[in-house]
């Protein structure tokens, strides 16, 4: 599983737009030392470029951007909003959780996603996360520990 | 058999739709190989490629294709993944 620190976790943030979001997301990946502060602007170009794909199922944006000098280490961040936040997406907006990701190379990336492919492919993990009240309750849907 | 997941990047995206489509092909018993790709090197890695996995946004920037592109909703829903490859190469 890609590394997610506690200071990674943000939940029940306000955000009023879709770049207000995915920028929480990159302060909570700079907060857990995963990536530097432009990372937030690539990731958020990403999505200017190409649209809202990174929100991939109901509710969940991922977003990322290409590895890069200003990705420290591989990782992740979790933030949830108080209130969903409309990306653009045809099917799966609102966004409710936003997942931060950072690889320093697209190696790291296969074994990490596959491990998130198996969290949520329980259909449940995404309203879990949206509705979790503490940083235990977020790693409890990872199965994780700090 | 060929099929391409293609996102933005080719990280992040495309590497959970490669791992969700290995898992419906799985299902489904058939045996293909399935690679994550970003959308400027679509025309190279996509150029055998029997399917193209990818997101609604990048439908119009494919441009022309012979595989059969498969729109997914949910990335992580590996019963739709499944019954969209079934009607796909059936």
């Amino acid at each position: 599983m890609l590394a997610l620190s506690d200071a990674g976790i943000l939940l029940g943030q306000t955000a009023d737009d879709w770049r207000a979001a995915v920028l929480l997301s990159a302060a909570a990946l700079e907060a857990a030392g995963v990536a530097e502060a432009s990372y937030g602007e690539r990731m958020i170009a990403m999505v200017e470029e190409f649209g809202a794909y990174i929100v991939i199922a109901p509710g969940l944006a991922l977003a990322h951007a290409r590895p890069g000098p200003d990705v420290r280490e591989s990782g992740m961040s979790v933030v949830t909003l108080a209130e969903p936040v409309v990306f653009g997406h045809p099917y799966n907006d609102p966004v409710s959780v936003v997942i931060g990701l950072a690889v320093t190379n697209a190696d790291d990336h296969v074994s990490g996603v596959a491990e998130l492919a198996n969290v949520f492919n329980d259909a449940t993990a995404i309203d879990r996360l949206a509705t979790a009240r503490s940083v235990a309750e977020v790693r409890a849907v990872f199965d994780v520990s700090a | 058999m060929k099929i391409v997941a293609i996102c933005g990047a080719g990280v992040g995206t495309s590497g959970i739709l490669k791992v969700n489509a290995e898992r419906a092909l799985a299902r489904l018993d058939i045996e293909a190989e399935v690679t994550a790709t970003d959308i400027q090197s679509v025309a190279v890695a996509a150029a055998d490629a029997q399917v193209i996995l990818t997101s609604p946004e990048f439908v119009e920037r494919l441009g022309k294709t012979n595989a059969d592109v498969i729109v997914v909703q949910n990335y992580f829903d590996v019963d739709e993944l499944t019954a969209k490859l079934e009607v796909a190469l059936g």
